[in-house]
């Protein structure tokens, strides 16, 4: 099994981590399991819900669709570089609060990721564009109506 | 006197935590030395087990143990009956329940066969293809109506016909209004739910301490206290050396309140004898096997009516599938028998229920819990019998509701709780009326119908009553205390899944003990903070443990005033709590922090009063009598593609009455995340078994969980009738929203297409663009 490891060298959320992984290993598992960055989730495993979303080189991708290995001289930012701490959530994390945006919170990282880079590229968004860019994260519990709320008022206070 | 915050849109203190990814979920636990297990599971519906031989994966490197059922030895035993049949007169139920890896037999696609534990999941996963299985096939039950009879096959060898129950339930005489009604509408109706699919499956992580001689077990469960209990009974330890925590747990809704998956049975033990922690999380594949569903029931229901529309009387035959094994007793058929009566008088009511054994997966609850089922049959029936006696839909719902002053309403039948089926309180006929004004229903039947329909445009309207039993007992606790640093804790035994339970019990304990709501810290799930009640479902943990809660939290404020009233040397009567601190009314300067106080209520020297419990804490209990019944009604505009049968939803209105509203930004979330699983459950969940009982959509790219474009913008409103069971005056709301979709999606479709009227009645769901194509198919 030695054979199949491979050095790699990934920054995530600014700090860069070396490290000997099996080239099987998925990213997701990496992030989680290896490095302890355990706020992205895991829902299914096959790329469908969203909830293991990560921001790779400025583009959202499903870190469970991707090796470790492809990590290799790239710059990952996963929901635990999204605020400086509790106390300073970003933008978005503050409406999905203040909107009651999330329930079990399972599969809200993904959803940070994902409505961040929207929201960065689409500052003034209309519902409709909001929720086409939703539909690829998949929440069980609220309906996505609070959530839809919680990006248009980020994209509101972003713009004020 | 600090702003009241019961009743106020409090943003939730848990989210800070779920928001930056700190929350703990269980697959979160890392412990040293932590081992993987993977579960070998069957691939077929319905074999006997010929052999199992795991030699070669035992010694796959990697690969620290495999365990089948043999290697339990005396562990090995079927699990416990959750839910005993109700005291009902005549009941047949037999008793078959799961156990933790098969031996002899297999009844279900996904049973375990064995468990691998080894060094990571990867190498677990590995070695599962090194296990080599013989099984001797066996012939497949899934359809219920052949598994009744005699030449079946049987899901286990010792119950003849595959009835694992049946219950009959009447009230009045329906044979004698039968004979006085001028309408008699027969109908078959059959009604599929789905798959909870919370967005975290299930997990588990056993850690047995040798040196504290203490098993600890994280477990995605929504019933911590019995897990803790029924592991301890079953390892032979006391209850105190076993800890179960059930951390933050993403959605429930009803699956993750059974118990005892066999996965939860094997790896403490497993944990314990290899002195090793082990975890297992459960994937997406798996789920779909290996976690509860809810499913299939057929009734042939009949409904006698006046010719003005009064309901005189029901009949309902049906058949309920509880899969493979029958561990949560009669809970889903039972609510379907009873929620069927609706916010409706019916009089005369004879309903016999038959449960099936199939080789399908077990059925438990799922949000709604069959309340679904018997809603369906009284709408669509209501939807028959006004289009046939030339009475408009809401009109006949409007003369058959129960009357404001009817209140307690005694159904006469048995409950799910065991006790009688009585309404607490309600008033429906407000609800009736809002919900029609706010859809536009006189509006849209007159004009933008009309005027749509000239267009070409294909626009329905539907509506639909329902009631929901929440609240139910026996009871939760909760223990309150102030801490010397001025915040308040709160624990309680329920657990949580994304209720919102950290804010809501917040709020009830800070109105009472004069704090912010962000000062007060609730733990819930773990038994070594609070080891008593039962968990969450039925719509109870606000009506049960919130009451609890503010019981304990009552308790506390007049020890606060009693320990005060000593220290300023004045009457009670004088003082004031808020803001964290009491004073003495009327002369400022004078006052206390409650974290002073609570220091105060435990010296470390000097001599107390007599009968003195030390701290500003308290723990009380709380169990209702009976459930509280909610009730509520949905309207919706949809417009249908006649081609391709795709739907948009228009216009979706929710008019609710859960009484005392402890957070309105909470509630909405419960009735949106509701409609949601309803809309889905209506128009793009199903569970799709092959007549060899395999599931030929085990994935979320086939199995079809709504998203931001399916589920609309939901308007809501409420109206407040308290409930007198409880001093709160709340009822449950967190089943409301899934109940009434169905009903409504084939009303309003119905009404879409102009189908009832050209002989085709939608009385089945799930429906889909597939299946609309299907049943028109007559049309064209």
């Amino acid at each position: 099994m030695a054979s199949d490891t491979h050095q790699i060298a990934v920054t995530v959320n600014g700090t860069q981590y070396q490290r000997s992984v099996e080239s099987r290993l998925l990213l997701s598992d990496f992030l989680r399991h290896d490095l302890l960055l355990a706020g992205t989730h895991v829902g299914c495993e096959h790329g469908v819900c969203g909830a293991c979303t990560i921001i790779f080189d400025g583009t959202p991708v499903r870190s469970c669709l991707m090796l470790a290995v492809q990590g290799d001289g790239h710059a990952i930012t996963t929901v635990e570089g999204l605020a400086t701490d509790r106390d300073h959530l970003h933008p978005l994390q503050q409406s999905m609060r203040d909107c009651h945006g999330l329930q079990c919170g399972y599969c809200t990282p993904g959803i940070l990721m994902t409505m961040k880079v929207f929201l960065d590229e689409c500052p003034q968004p209309t519902e409709a564009q909001v929720r086409e860019a939703l539909s690829g994260n998949l929440c069980r519990c609220t309906g996505y109506q609070h959530i839809v709320d919680a990006v248009m008022l980020a994209a509101q206070r972003t713009r004020s | 006197m600090a702003t009241r915050s019961f009743g106020a849109p409090i943003p939730r203190n848990e989210d800070a935590r779920l928001l930056s990814g700190q929350a703990l979920f269980v697959d979160d636990v890392e412990l040293p030395g932590m081992l993987h297990a993977a579960f070998l599971r069957s691939n077929v519906a319905h074999a006997r087990i010929v052999s199992i031989d795991a030699s070669a994966a035992r010694s796959r490197s990697g690969v620290i143990a495999v365990y089948t059922a043999q290697d339990l030895g005396e562990y090995w035993s079927p699990g416990p009956l959750l839910v005993p049949p109700p005291p009902i007169q005549g009941i047949t139920f037999n008793q078959r329940t799961q156990v933790p890896l098969a031996k002899d037999k297999v009844r279900h696609v996904g049973e375990p066969l064995a468990v691998v534990i080894a060094e990571s999941r990867y190498l677990a996963e590995d070695a599962l293809g090194d296990i080599v299985v013989d099984l001797e096939q066996l012939a497949v039950v899934t359809d219920l109506e052949k598994a009744l009879e005699d030449s079946s096959a049987r899901v286990h060898d010792d119950v003849r016909s595959n009835v694992a129950a049946r219950v009959r339930q009447q009230r009045g005489n329906y044979a004698a209004a039968r004979v006085r009604a001028d309408k008699i509408i027969a109908r078959r109706f059959s009604y599929d739910h789905g798959a909870s699919s919370p967005i975290e499956t299930r997990g588990i992580v056993a850690n047995w301490d040798a040196r504290a001689n203490q098993l600890t077990v994280w477990d995605t469960t929504q019933a911590p206290v019995f897990l803790r209990n029924g592991l301890a009974g079953m390892l032979g330890l006391s209850e105190r050396q076993v800890r179960v925590i059930a951390p933050f747990v993403g959605g429930g809704f009803g699956p993750k309140i059974m118990l005892f998956y066999p996965e939860e049975v094997v790896l403490p033990w497993a944990a314990q004898n290899l002195n090793r922690p082990v975890k297992w999380i459960e994937d997406r594949l798996e789920h779909f096997f290996a976690t509860t569903h809810e499913r299939g029931q057929t009734h042939d229901a009949e409904i006698v009516l006046s010719r003005d529309g009064k309901i005189l009387g029901i009949k309902d035959v049906f058949l309920h599938d509880t899969g493979a094994y029958n561990p949560y007793g009669l809970t889903v058929p039972i609510n379907s028998q009873c929620t069927l009566l609706g916010p409706y008088v019916v009089p005369n009511y004879d309903s016999t229920f038959t449960a099936v054994f199939t080789n399908k997966p077990i059925v438990t609850p799922y949000r709604g819990a069959g309340r679904q089922h018997g809603v369906f049959v009284i709408e669509r029936l209501l939807d028959i019998a006004a289009r046939e006696l030339g009475i408009d839909p809401v009109e006949i719902r409007r003369r058959n509701l129960i009357p404001a002053d009817a209140f307690p309403y005694n159904n006469e039948i048995i409950y799910q709780d065991f006790t009688q089926l009585s309404y607490d309180s309600g008033n429906y006929e407000p609800i009736l009326d809002k919900a029609v004004e706010l859809v536009g229903y006189r509006e849209f039947v007159s004009n933008e119908q009309p005027r749509a329909r000239a267009e070409g445009r294909h626009v329905g309207i539907g509506i639909a009553c329902y009631v929901e039993g929440t609240g139910i007992g026996p009871y939760e606790g909760a223990k309150v205390q102030v801490q010397a640093n001025g915040k308040v804790s709160v624990a309680t035994g329920i657990g949580t899944q994304g209720q919102g339970h950290f804010t809501v019990f917040a709020q009830i304990a800070a109105d009472q003990i004069g704090v912010d709501v962000r000062n007060v810290d609730v733990v819930t799930g773990d038994t070594d903070q609070f080891y008593w009640g039962a968990g969450t479902f039925a719509s109870r943990g606000a009506v049960v443990a919130g009451n609890a809660v503010n019981e304990a939290a009552k308790t506390v404020r007049q020890k606060m005033l009693r320990l005060a009233a000593e220290h300023f040397e004045c009457a009670e009567e004088d003082l004031e709590i808020g803001n964290g601190e009491i004073s003495v009314v009327g002369v400022p300067g004078t006052s206390v922090r409650i974290g002073e106080l609570a220091l105060k209520a435990n010296p470390m020297r000097g001599a107390v009063r007599p009968g003195t419990e030390p701290g500003l804490e308290s723990t009380q209990y709380f169990g209702p009598p009976s459930g509280a019944t909610a009730s509520g009604v949905h309207a919706m505009i949809v417009e249908v593609d006649p081609q391709t049968f795709m739907l948009r939803v228009l216009k979706y209105v929710v008019v609710h009455d859960c009484g005392t509203i402890i957070n309105p930004l909470i509630l909405a979330g419960q009735i949106h995340g509701g409609v949601a699983q309803g809309i889905g459950n209506a128009f793009y969940e199903q569970l799709v078994f092959d007549e060899q009982g395999q599931l030929i959509n085990a994935s979320l790219a086939d199995y079809l969980l709504p998203s931001a474009l399916e589920v609309p913008r939901m308007e809501i409103a409420h109206t407040v009738t308290a409930s007198p069971l409880n001093p709160l005056g709340i009822k449950g709301a967190g089943e409301a929203g899934a109940i009434p979709v169905g009903p409504l999606f084939a009303q309003a479709i119905e009404n879409a297409l102009g189908l009832a009227e050209r002989g085709v009645e939608l009385n089945e769901i799930p429906l889909s663009p597939n299946r609309l194509f299907a049943l028109t198919a007559k049309l064209r």
